[in-house]
């Protein structure tokens, strides 16, 4: 896990600076508490080979999260996520398997149609005053429908470019340190979370994300673009679903366009777990970050103990309530 | 402290749920299913719970809420070679997608058993699966029988792209065309397994062939689909279905179903884990299992043998 805590260090101190870091350390200590059950109930929980396996598993959930974060912190909703990850996917794969087009292309047009699908639904939210949580289930929708017309309802596969895997699969780490192969799709994870950590908390865009969950009327009433501000929120977290959508197409070595309805539900869960507001105006995405592993870890460790699966999806509907309710305490006594 | 607290209450109840099943068994079998909450799979679950009460092995039995969630299924697969059992049985969603996590599970010297569907891997050690071509055809001898043999029919499947979708449309109308050249399929269409639409396009075909004689069901959902526009629309089509099922197993009992093909669910189940076990013992597998169909209609379904691989 030394690897885990110095790749997300920049996030950390960034983080402690801003609100919630008491939140933070708290969901923190319950990943760490989560880590010593299951290490001390299973000695084939803590190896290299299932930490990289936990990680690889939190990375497209985790990016998702990230996305989500972003919106949640603006006191909008986001339920097209999981879609829209599958439709930035498909469109990488009809660029390089249909078109036949290099990889830069691939990866270039799924973080585009991304941000485009986030510029629609930001512009929808914010010039049709339709309200987030309607209009992204409706672009839920369409991007569902959308990915199956443009994949000819079927999984389209990067055979041909053989690099694509390498994304997700591949290991830079582990070509330099043969001993920690760690997936550059968690690379990318980590990557994704410092660069919108440093958004949310050092730019312009972070400071109006936060102003327009907290008071969207002030923010207006100060002369702010505030429409601006909130389709480039959306916009954002839209190129993040891209970067989620090459992430699980890579690890597939193909894209599926019936797979992401439901991906959204596990992205919530993993924002609202690492203390982030569904209200608005609060949250982070070390947070984010620590949920979404906790996610991962309860997943993989009741698995390792071969609890029957009903009971593992009740235990982590368990773990959301209770971590939840754990904040709404604190704060009470605050 | 308190969230502290709550979570190392839920991590010890975890413990507790485990703790039970937890006696000296002799395999560990790990078993990564298409499903888990739908009767089939209940049913495959079923199966290999028996035989590992019989071989003396821990069977675990997981798989993804729907059949499109590939990635799931990857991560049950990655925490099962993790938990290092003796041997996995593994039903591919994607037969490309597992090749790198079925090299590792072979690298760990853990032996793999493919059910359901086979994977585009020599890995696997052997396939415990349906003839779904030849079960297919049967399908296609009994609807020949039940409209005497010639006249139109059509077929309702699930899908194009899928194993089972593919080798149940050929199955039949392979059948059909080289054995009863008086019966013409005049339509074969796809609903994707959803009752409601494959409803949609059975009225479309009945509206479009009012002579039509006999539609085939090609699974479950769609069987069900093919009797709810029979329903609506008044009509007394011979209908066969696939799988079983509470509500097609009435529609056999009501006679809006003519019969149906069941596959051996608790048979896919149970030989699977049987070969598990005899892989590790040493013994050579064949490169198929085949587990068998059957007919089933009004008169044999409670049959001890039919009752016995039917699911509600």
């Amino acid at each position: 896990m030394a690897t885990t805590d110095t790749a997300a260090k920049p996030g950390l101190l960034a983080g402690i600076r801003g609100s919630g870091a008491y939140h933070k350390l708290l969901a923190f200590s319950g990943l760490i508490a989560l880590l010593v059950v299951f290490s001390l109930a299973s000695p084939n929980f803590l190896q290299t080979a299932n930490i990289l396996a936990i990680l690889q598993a939190t990375s497209v959930n985790g990016v998702l999260a990230i996305a989500a974060t972003l919106v949640i912190i603006t006191g909008g909703i986001d339920l097209s996520v999981g879609t829209l990850m599958t439709f930035c996917a498909v469109v990488a794969g009809v660029i390089l398997t249909y078109w036949g087009l290099p990889l830069p292309f691939g990866i270039l047009g799924a973080i585009l149609a991304g941000a485009a699908s986030g510029l629609v639904s930001g512009a929808v939210i914010a010039k049709l005053k339709v309200p987030p949580f309607i209009t992204t289930l409706g672009m839920m929708l369409i991007l569902k429908g959308l990915s199956l017309v443009i994949s000819g309802t079927k999984p389209i596969y990067f055979n041909g470019t053989p690099d694509f895997n390498q994304i997700s699969l591949g290991s830079i780490v582990g070509s330099v340190i043969p001993v920690m192969p760690i997936p550059n799709g968690v690379l990318i994870l980590f990557a994704v979370a410092v660069i919108a950590s440093f958004v949310l908390t050092r730019t312009a865009l972070g400071r109006y994300t936060f102003a327009l969950g907290s008071n969207e009327e002030a923010v207006r009433l100060s002369g702010v673009n505030v429409d601006r501000w909130k389709i480039a929120v959306y916009a954002s977290a839209g190129a993040v679903c891209g970067i989620a959508g090459l992430l699980i197409a890579s690890r597939l070595n193909s894209a599926q366009p019936a797979l992401g309805q439901g991906y959204e539900l596990d992205a919530i869960a993993a924002v609202v777990i690492g203390g982030t507001s569904l209200s608005g105006g609060r949250g982070t995405v070390l947070g984010t970050l620590i949920g979404a592993l906790i996610i991962s870890v309860l997943a993989n460790g009741l698995r390792i103990l071969s609890v029957a699966q009903e009971w593992q999806t009740v235990v982590t509907g368990l773990i959301i309530i209770v971590a939840v309710y754990a904040d709404i305490l604190r704060r009470r006594k605050l | 402290m308190l969230r502290r607290t709550l979570l190392g209450a839920v991590g010890a109840l975890a413990l507790l749920a485990t703790a039970a099943p937890a006696q000296a068994q002799e395999y560990d079998i790990a078993l990564i299913s298409k499903g888990f909450q739908h009767q089939f799979w209940q049913a495959v679950k079923a199966g290999a719970d028996k035989a590992g009460a019989e071989f003396n092995a821990k069977v675990t039995f997981e798989g993804p809420d729907t059949e499109a969630q590939v990635d799931r299924q990857m991560d049950m697969l990655s925490s099962a070679i993790a938990r290092k059992p003796s041997a996995i049985g593994f039903a591919a969603l994607d037969s490309q997608a597992a090749t790198p996590l079925l090299q590792q599970a072979k690298d760990a010297g853990i032996p793999v058993i493919a059910f359901d569907s086979g994977v585009d891997s020599d890995i696997p050690l052997t396939t415990a699966t349906t003839d779904n071509v030849a079960a297919a055809a049967l399908a296609a001898d009994k609807m020949a029988e039940l409209i005497g043999g010639e006249g139109k029919v059509a077929v309702v499947a699930h899908d194009q792209t899928s194993r089972t979708g593919i080798d149940r449309v050929d199955g039949f109308v392979n059948q059909i065309k080289s054995k009863y050249p008086k019966i013409e399929v005049v339509s074969v269409q796809y609903g994707a397994g959803d009752q409601l639409q494959s409803t949609e396009i059975t009225k479309s075909i009945l509206l479009a062939n009012p002579d039509l004689k006999g539609i085939f069901g090609a699974n479950e959902g769609s069987a069900l689909g093919v009797i709810n526009g029979k329903k609506e629309l008044n009509s007394s089509v011979v209908v066969i279905g696939y799988d079983s099922g509470a509500a097609q197993k009435a529609a056999i009992m009501d006679g809006s179903m003519a019969g149906a093909i069941t596959q051996n669910p608790v048979g896919i189940g149970y030989e699977t884990v049987k070969a598990a076990i005899a892989a590790l013992k040493g013994e050579t597998l064949p490169k198929v299992i085949d587990t068998g169909f059957f007919w089933y209609d009004k008169t044999n379904i409670d049959a001890p043998e039919i009752a016995a691989v039917l699911y509600d």
